[in-house]
């Protein structure tokens, strides 16, 4: 292994933009730095974005939402009281994902632009997603792996952030080469079978500046749920976030995302055609579980994660109605 | 055999990121290349090496680098503090843990760069002279280890949590310690200690 860096701390966003082209952007580290030790990344330099302040901001602004620095960390994003009060899908999904000294350093853009956890992808295998020819998961060890959206590779993206992100429809601020372009968090991630090498749009020089999340409508609330194999630091089995309106006992508008069922975070269709209308009684919640992943193609070790993902959207209407 | 079909055995062996890892020490990679523009005085850097400047356990700590090395080869390899362990050197176990500006950080998972201008306190700074801190000397008193290994990641652990809330429930001492892994299990007597270092702070604040 013969790997040389140099560490940049930039002056302005633009020269961060300007040395990133020909090298990583780095902020916490605790992904990129994993990568490295694995031999997966080599960058030749790494663009130190800690050295930006302005990308450090939580803001608020009436009628305009939300705005996240893409710089803030985890634990910012989960010990903020105006996130639990107003916006705890965000404060949940941040306090849930790894451990304490991690979240203490890891970004949440970072998080947005983590790479997969596959242990074929992390480990020493030439697999499709670093431009080899086969997915060892398919036919292989698959029990994490997705069960719907896979073709070709069959990751799921491990961002705990994400999951809530795109539940509260939130969009990303990206400022790159080509200037400053918004973009709906939907759009955000690329499936396999569109370019199974990489998972976000984003091009060499682009970096996240901020999230914004629209102020949710009154009546509103929001919630992330996390099934993890052991209760201290893991990632996500299966997880669900919900931004649900509720009016005289039934939903009226929203959406539930789910995570760990998927290579992108996952709206599911008809899942989220159903929801508005339905009351939240138990007729109408069996209805909405039934509806998810009604199209998943498990693999052979993961076929659990349809029924898991089914009573977890259950729990958490059951919570949203009591 | 078809490139697709791996034993369970070459599986395992060829993991990357199990919690005893086998990920390479960054400063294995070959010498890293400085931004240059860091060096005050017009004083020269040794070819591949960067200036850092950092407070370690209260000490002004002035030295050359290369980039890649990580916050914990700094501590054992170039400062001796040899307090901080290395264990699975990939984020995940928690024996490596220390404070940077006061909060808990693992040390084998950020570059030494990452800390220039901040302040690190190790196990070691905990000492006053030859006084252990209550912390350690609650581990000692409450048969808080077993092999001892993850010890200082536990009691910086331990320390940082206190700080921020000097009462802690169980649930609190649970959540707060969930990035550090004990591999010989003493996970209730660990709790124990830090519990009872608490409540000694609380006897002495009275
Ligand atoms: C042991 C362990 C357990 C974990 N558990 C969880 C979990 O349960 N849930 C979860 O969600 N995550 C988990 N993570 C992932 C962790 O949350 C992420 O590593 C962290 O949030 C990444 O942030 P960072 O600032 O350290 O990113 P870095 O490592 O600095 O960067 C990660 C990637 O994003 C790019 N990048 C960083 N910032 C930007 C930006 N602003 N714009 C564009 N690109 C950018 C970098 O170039 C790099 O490719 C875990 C990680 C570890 C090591
Ligand atoms: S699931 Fe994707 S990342 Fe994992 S082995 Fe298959 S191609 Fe590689
Ligand atoms: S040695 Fe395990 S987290 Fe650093
Ligand atoms: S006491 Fe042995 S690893 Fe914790």
């Amino acid at each position: 292994m013969n790997q040389q860096f140099e560490y940049i701390n930039p002056q302005s966003l633009d020269e961060a933009v300007k040395l990133a082209g020909q090298g990583s952007v780095y902020a916490g580290g605790t992904d990129l730095l994993g990568l490295m030790k694995n031999d997966i990344a080599h960058p030749q330099r790494l663009v130190n974005l800690k050295a930006l302040p302005e990308l450090k901001a939580v803001e608020r602004q009436k009628g305009k939402g939300l705005r996240l620095g893409a710089l803030v960390t985890l634990n910012e994003l989960a010990e903020n009281e105006m996130l639990q009060k107003d916006f705890p899908a965000i404060s949940q999904a941040a306090g849930s994902a790894a451990s304490p000294q991690l979240r203490n350093v890891g970004t949440l853009g970072g998080n947005l632009c983590q790479r997969p956890r596959c242990w074929y992808f992390r480990g020493d295998f030439d697999c499709l997603r670093k431009g080899g020819a086969t997915c060892f998961a398919m036919d292989g060890e698959n029990k994490y792996h997705c069960v719907v959206g896979g073709d070709g590779c069959y990751i799921v993206h491990p961002s705990d952030m994400a999951v809530a992100l795109l539940a509260l429809e939130a969009k990303l601020e990206i400022y790159g080469p080509g200037g400053q372009r918004l973009l709906p968090i939907s759009h955000f991630y690329v499936l396999p079978e569109d370019d199974p090498t990489v998972e976000t749009v984003l091009q060499p020089g682009e970096i996240i500046t901020s999230v914004i999340v629209p102020e949710q409508p009154v009546g509103s609330r929001s919630v992330f749920v996390k099934f993890r194999e052991r209760s201290a630091w893991d990632f996500a089995v299966v997880s669900v976030a919900a931004a649900l309106q509720v009016q005289n006992g039934a939903i009226s508008g929203g959406k539930i995302a789910l995570g760990g069922v998927a290579p992108v975070p996952w709206l599911d269709k008809k899942l989220n055609n159903t929801l508005a209308g339905t009351a939240l009684d138990e007729n109408g919640i069996n209805k909405i579980a039934a509806s998810a992943l009604t199209d998943a193609e498990p693999l052979e070790q993961n076929g659990y994660k349809v029924i898991l993902a089914r009573n977890m959207i259950k729990g958490v209407l059951q919570s949203l109605a009591g | 055999m078809a490139e697709k079909d791996i034993s369970r055995r070459i599986f395992i062996k060829r993991l990357g990121t199990g919690v005893a890892g086998s990920g390479l020490a960054l400063s294995q990679l070959s010498a890293a290349v400085s931004a240059g523009k860091d060096d005050d005085a017009g004083e020269k850097a040794p070819k591949d090496q960067v200036l850092l400047q950092l407070t370690v356990n209260g000490k002004a700590v002035r030295l050359h680098i290369p980039a890649s090395l990580t916050l914990a080869e700094l501590l054992r390899d170039r400062l001796n503090l040899s307090g901080t362990k290395v264990v699975c050197n990939h984020g995940e176990c928690g024996a490596c843990t220390v404070l940077l500006d006061g909060k808990a950080v693992y040390s084998c998972h950020i570059l030494a760069l990452d800390a220039a201008g901040k302040e690190v306190l190790t196990v070691e700074g905990l000492l006053k002279g030859e006084e252990l801190h209550p912390l350690q000397e609650a581990f000692v008193k409450e048969d808080g280890l077993q092999c001892g290994f993850c010890t200082p990641g536990q009691i910086m652990s331990a320390y940082a949590l206190l700080k921020q809330k000097p009462h802690p429930t169980p649930d609190d001492i649970r959540e707060g310690m969930a990035g550090n892994l004990c591999r010989c299990g003493a996970y209730p007597k660990i709790a124990q200690s830090v519990l009872a270092a608490a409540k000694s702070n609380a006897r002495a604040e009275r």
